[in-house]
């Protein structure tokens, strides 16, 4: 059953808005027919070009997009730009009395609608958008390649909405959500941001005794990498160190999850970034 | 308001008189069927019928038949026991398009160390032999193909899958979930060694299933403890449910005919009004042999949850293949596995009738259908030249 509040189910059914403006002061198109969702929002300005008159809205997607996006507009009449602007996806999902958390997508991309169209309007740039027809070279570098969504989108809305987990991500801007390749990078995007700046470079000892690369390949483990599962529910054991083969062990919700195959290779990225370039990790049954 | 319930590959009404003989068996009869005492044994007998009743309709013998506790057990205990049967072999075969049942149980032992090879499908969700003839070697245990996809209703050839599994002396499993009770089976003159059937998808309860064992066919359960089902399926049997599904799979037989001509022509129509009425639509496999009861079908430029809620306002229940209805955010492993482009793939929409299901309710359908479209094409930012030319 659905699990959408009056709010949603109504702004669904009788969505206000709907249409386009011809003599549009400003449009913001965002979304494609691949991704499974579409927004393309109209903006028309009074005499003065200070306030939005009027706003209308196209919308190719579930009951959420088109809840989210009749909510936009009615949120943004009245508005001065400037006013506009500072409207945040929480605040649209808050308008409709909340959306579930897998359809926040739908929110934050009223929102990057609302920030193109103003953007373009005053010729400017978003920087961090995570993907735009018009302009193929984008900013930042593409994470997700299934949903075509770059770090600088990620970074932007993981701050935004506080988030903390992969999942929260994928449920906020669908990153994650395909192929399932990118979520060790989400899970490094998350851990910079709640993190704050950017650690210095590490820099990796050039000779290593054995009894030195066990007990980094420990460190490694307890301080880069269980801190991010244990974010997922997850957790890891070492098992065995027999050379350069780190065997380990899943444990908790990484134990049987069906990317930790994925997880294996980013814990392996870890150790190679950090111990050696040789490391090679083997998931056991342990 | 009246529901118009065309969802049954989700599940089934319950028949009335398959509850009637189910009915008894909680306060009345309900005895233990292992107890010594005529109070138990009753109901032994009454279980000894419905085994017979499954097996007629599968064309086996009764001892051919282990109850279990849903689908998705039958298919597991077919697939680790072939495993365990032969522990020297390490690939396993299977379908892209196989309910998560099998799929998920294969992916998972995938990450234990076996070798797991999934068979593609073309664009209407057909197989092909040949991919399969050039995976299958001497290391394969078991290959996993269902009889008919619960997405779109495409009928595997099975008989041919099985021919060329015997070949290499693996086992051959099917999930025919959905294909019991739709399809005339014969066991006894099947390639098949061990196949799934569901109770809740031909109107007995849910929590029931049954799992057909050829004769001869070697068995390791999973579930072990009792001597109950011959030591194949441990565990004191859920004698109401497994009654019922007797009872159940007797009416299917009955009304096989019924499935293939009346239930098959309402569906007939619907898709071909639907197909008149309403521009850029397409059937999935619809060049594939097909279940009788099932149309998946995409309508460009929408997205499905819309259509569903929106029917569901008028109190008609489909299902989607959509990415938003599932919950994840891509459309059906199945529909991706067809390569059904996007545009179409995010707008498929499953009907699935029954018996149950009149003609009454399929003209108020293609009714409503076609409003509820054009309404979310007009929402949508795409596919507007569409809608001004017709």
């Amino acid at each position: 059953m659905w699990d959408y509040t009056d709010k949603v189910r109504e702004h669904f059914l009788n969505p206000r808005n709907v249409g386009e403006i011809k003599d549009a002061d400003a449009v913001g198109e965002v979304g494609s027919l691949a991704c499974g969702d579409a927004l393309k929002l109209y903006l028309k300005l009074d005499e003065k070009k200070e306030r939005i008159l009027d706003a209308k809205f196209q919308t190719f997607g579930c009951a959420s997009a088109i809840a989210s996006s009749s909510a936009l507009t009615e949120m943004v009449k009245g508005k001065t730009l400037e006013q506009a602007l500072h409207i945040t996806n929480q605040e649209i999902a808050d308008f409709l009395g909340g959306l579930p958390e897998e359809k926040m997508h739908c929110s934050v991309m009223g929102q990057e609608a609302l920030e193109v169209a103003i953007a373009k309007y005053m010729g400017t740039e978003v920087k961090s958008r995570p993907h735009d027809k018009e302009h193929l070279e984008m900013e930042g570098a593409v994470v997700c390649k299934c949903f075509g969504i770059t770090d600088l989108f990620l970074k932007k809305v993981i701050g935004a909405n506080k988030l903390n987990t992969a999942e929260q991500v994928t449920h906020f801007t669908k990153a994650g959500g395909g192929c399932g390749g990118c979520v060790p990078k989400i899970k490094e995007l998350i851990a910079e941001v709640i993190g704050g700046e950017p650690k210095e470079e590490y820099k990796r000892p050039e000779k290593l005794t054995n009894l030195r690369k066990m007990q980094l390949i420990q460190d490694t483990l307890e301080k880069e990498v269980r801190p991010l599962l244990w974010a997922d529910g997850g957790d890891l054991e070492l098992i065995d160190i027999a050379g350069v083969k780190v065997q380990i062990a899943f444990r908790k919700a990484c134990a049987g999850c069906v990317s930790s195959g994925q997880t294996a290779k980013f814990v392996e990225l870890k150790l190679r970034e950090f111990v050696a370039d040789n490391i090679i990790v083997e998931e056991v049954e342990g | 308001m009246k529901e118009i319930y065309l969802d049954n590959n989700a599940t089934t009404k319950v028949d009335e008189a398959v509850f009637e003989e189910m009915r008894p068996y909680f306060c009345e009869l309900y005895g233990n069927p292992s107890s010594m005492h005529f109070f138990g044994g009753q109901v032994q007998n009454k279980i000894d019928e419905a085994r017979k009743r499954v097996a007629k309709l599968l064309g086996s013998l009764p001892e051919e038949i282990i109850f279990t506790s849903c689908g998705t057990e039958s298919d597991n205990a077919a697939i680790r026991s072939a495993l365990e049967v032969f522990p020297e072999k390490r690939h396993i075969i299977t379908t892209r398009v196989e309910h998560p049942a099998v799929l998920t149980l294969c992916r998972n032992l995938a990450k234990r160390g076996y070798r797991v090879t999934e068979l593609s499908v073309d664009g209407e969700g057909r197989l092909d032999l040949g991919e399969l003839r050039k995976v299958i070697d001497n290391d394969t245990a078991i290959v996993s193909v269902m009889y008919a996809n619960n997405e779109t209703g495409v009928i595997f050839p099975v008989e041919e899958v099985g021919a060329i599994v015997k070949e290499k002396g693996a086992l051959f499993h099917t999930d025919a979930v959905q294909a019991v009770g739709k399809i005339p089976m014969d066991m006894s003159k099947s390639t098949i060694d061990m196949l799934a059937l569901s109770g809740h998808k031909l109107h007995a309860p849910k929590g029931v299933g049954a799992m057909y064992l050829r004769k001869g066919v070697s068995f390791r359960p999973f579930m072990v403890g009792g001597h109950q089902e011959r030591s194949r399926r441990s565990g004191t049997e859920n004698s109401a449910s497994i009654i019922a599904l007797g009872k159940a799979c007797e009416l299917a037989g009955q009304f096989m005919l019924d499935e293939n001509t009346r239930v098959k022509a309402m569906r007939d129509r619907l898709e071909k009004e639907i197909l008149a009425r309403i521009p850029s639509v397409r059937v999935n496999g619809c060049q594939a042999e097909r279940l009788p009861n099932t149309l998946s079908i995409a309508f460009e430029f929408v997205e499905g949850e819309g259509i569903l809620l929106l029917l569901n306002e008028k109190g008609i229940c489909a299902s989607s293949g959509s990415a938003c209805t599932s919950g994840s955010l891509e459309p059906s492993h199945v529909l991706r596995a067809m390569g059904v482009p996007f545009t179409c793939a995010h707008g498929s929409i499953r009907f699935s009738l029954s018996r149950f299901n009149t003609d009454e309710e399929i003209d108020l359908v293609i009714r409503e259908l076609p409003p509820v479209i054009t309404r979310l094409r007009e929402m949508s930012p795409f596919g507007r030249d569409l809608l001004s030319s017709h």
